[in-house]
């Protein structure tokens, strides 16, 4: 598996059922977190989501901007993590 | 003379071993608080208050997390028979600057004799304020020991007299922090005697489970409090940790045998979707007896969901519980579902929109099944009344009226607003509902406050935000709450007027709009509709219309889509 597919499956999740806008496209580098664009209400889907897509747990206190804020950093530590 | 230090001084010498607070944080061993802790812990916060020169009836602005300390330092000011207030935290999604200036206009209606924060709280912003917070003290939590010793039996808090002002409570945002609900010792301790007989509250039987913010009534009152007072052990996470593991509060209701949560509507929804089976692995709830709505409207579907969700784990229908419930009451109003199962009133849904009555159906009628709050609890006067305040039969949709002996003081020191808000004894509540065989039905709101996630946000606020974006027409600009169904609580949508004529353009505006409101109220914006110059409709006094615009915008995206 790529990070950019990663990059590119994720962002389109993020889209579809976060911000329920479908065609909305988000960069990699783009920030999630601390922009606001994720907000508290809908961090434990990005969780959810790594784990329904590619069976990683990523732990909630790690659901921070400190750990992860774009799609680019959210690849990695699936990466690391599968 | 009973009052919150009495209290706690009697906990302190009858039942110091009591294991009062379970304390819940991710990743940690939970921590058991027994009272003789508690209150040995509070009386050093009271200590280092006093030692500061911090007397009775002085105001406290705790900035703190959801943490011990907090706990401590709010007892603390009790104890030392001050004035304990939370101020909500900063987070990172909000902008430094409008924090300051929230703050600022907070400490001026207040005039708070001292904050409480961390070091590092105050290293990273109070002292980055262009002006200097105006406060005698800021008491850091790190400088204050905390230590174990007996406690001496002079405490300042003794000597609060029953109608003397015991704490604040605010709600957030620029206009919410101007508004600071003083409550008396005697309020609260009525309004705990009267909700906890309503439900029936036994501190050899119940336990109470809670992931609630402190700083909001529900969370305050009914989940810290009433059972901190009244001696019902309290299972207690912060509400940083359940947003992110909602798993977390049906495992440790499970292990600890909780009897009795309080969730605002949003949250069944949440917890029904955003949990997965392998988290609930062993997790038994058929200890719950009272699992209650309050503090946002209560939705038939977002009940349905949750019982769906987790009748497989024991959760019982009957524990569907709802309340009525305001910080200038204390806490709750009514109370339903305890002794009977919560009523469904199924009503005709164009008799109810065309003439605002609520009458029951008729067979192949459109309906809309409102849910009731239940009756009110035995101090409290419920009414319901027309534009000119004349009293309306049952059935009849119109304002609803409160009258107790648990009212609040007033918002503090704003005697202006204070007085709007009464009308010959009662509080007028500016919420729309009816009454039907003594049961109160919540149908919606005459003032324009958007509840999210229970969380109050005055529409004003952002509006303010959203017209400091260039291309905006100042002034014109509206925010309102959309119920969405699938979330079970309101999307805060802003509609503003910008003379622009191509997309990509209002494009451009939506997206800063967005951002700056976010930065600036720590509020998730749903969606942002930028339109051209009179689409907005405004009041005969040129004031723009929020209702009729919400109703406008919501025919516009059924048009569009």
């Amino acid at each position: 598996m790529d990070k950019n597919t990663i990059i590119e499956q994720v962002g389109k999740k993020i889209a579809e059922e976060i911000l329920n806008e479908p065609g909305r496209k988000i960069s990699a580098d783009e920030s999630l977190i601390s922009s606001g664009l994720i907000d508290s209400f809908s961090l434990v889907d990005l969780a959810l989501i790594a784990e329904d897509l590619y069976g990683v747990q990523i732990d909630d206190a790690e659901l921070s901007a400190d750990i992860f804020d774009t799609l680019n950093q959210l690849a990695e530590l699936i990466l690391e993590r599968s | 003379m009973k009052n919150f230090s009495s209290v706690l001084l009697e906990k302190y010498q009858n039942a110091k071993d009591q294991e009062i607070i379970y304390f819940l944080q991710s990743g940690q061993e939970d921590i058991p608080i027994t009272y003789q802790e508690l209150i040995e812990k509070a009386s050093c916060y009271a200590e280092a208050y006093q030692e500061k020169g911090v007397l009775p009836g002085d105001v406290l602005i705790l900035v703190l997390q959801h943490s011990q300390e907090l706990i401590y330092a709010y007892f603390g000011a009790v104890l030392a028979g001050a004035v304990p207030s939370i101020m909500p935290f900063l987070t990172e999604k909000l902008l430094p600057e409008k924090y300051q200036q929230d703050f600022q206009s907070l400490i001026q209606i207040i005039q708070p004799r001292a904050v409480v924060t961390y070091k590092e709280f105050k290293q990273q912003v109070f002292d980055q304020f262009s002006e200097k917070p105006n406060v005698d003290h800021i008491f850091l939590c790190e400088d204050i020991p905390l230590q174990s010793k007996r406690i001496s039996e002079s405490l300042p808090g003794l000597t609060r007299n029953p109608e003397d002002v015991v704490l604040l409570q605010h709600s957030s945002g620029t206009t919410g922090l101007q508004k600071g609900v003083a409550l008396s010792h005697q309020s609260v301790f009525q309004q705990l005697e009267q909700y906890s007989e309503a439900i029936h509250l036994d501190p050899k039987k119940d336990i109470i489970v809670s992931w609630l913010p402190l700083y909001h009534d529900m969370g305050l009152i009914a989940c810290f409090l009433m059972p901190i007072l009244l001696g019902v052990p309290l299972v207690v996470m912060s509400p940083f940790d359940w947003v992110r593991a909602p798993y977390r509060l049906f495992t440790s209701i499970s292990s600890y045998k909780g009897t009795l949560c309080w969730l605002p509507n949003f949250a069944y929804n949440f917890c029904a979707k955003k949990v997965r089976d392998s988290q609930l692995e062993g997790v038994d709830l058929s200890s719950l007896r009272a699992m209650i709505n309050c503090s946002e409207p209560v939705r038939y579907a977002s009940h349905q969901a949750f019982l769906k969700r987790y009748e497989g784990y024991g959760f019982k229908e009957s524990a569907l519980a709802a309340s009525y419930a305001m910080a200038e009451n204390v806490f709750g109003v009514t109370q339903g579902g305890i002794d009977s199962p919560l009523v469904e009133d199924h009503i005709d849904r164009d008799i109810f929109q065309l003439q605002k009555k609520a009458l029951p159906v008729k067979n192949g009628e459109a309906e809309m099944i409102m849910v009731s709050t239940g009756k009110p609890i035995h101090n409290v006067l419920v009414q319901v009344v027309d534009e000119k305040g004349n009293c309306l039969e049952d059935r009849q949709v119109g304002e609803v009226l409160v009258k107790s002996n648990c009212l609040f003081n007033g918002y503090y020191n704003r005697p202006d607003i204070t007085q709007k808000a009464f009308m010959e004894g009662w509080f007028k509540t500016g919420d729309y509902g009816y009454i039907a065989d003594g049961e109160v039905f919540i149908t919606g709101r005459k003032k324009d406050l958007i509840i999210v996630g229970g969380k109050n946000i005055y529409p004003q606020d952002l509006e303010s935000i959203a017209m400091e974006i260039q291309g905006v027409h100042p002034g014109r600009v509206v925010a309102f709450g959309v119920f969405n169904e699938t979330t079970g609580t309101e999307d805060v949508v802003i509609v503003a007027e910008a003379n622009k004529e191509n997309s990509e353009e209002k494009e451009s505006i939506e997206a800063a709009i967005k951002e700056k409101v976010t930065r600036n109220s720590a509020v998730a914006l749903r969606h942002v509709l930028v339109v051209n110059e009179k689409w907005l409709i405004k009041t005969s006094s040129g004031k723009i219309a929020r209702l009729a615009n919400k109703e406008k915008y919501i025919k516009f995206i059924k048009s569009s889509n």
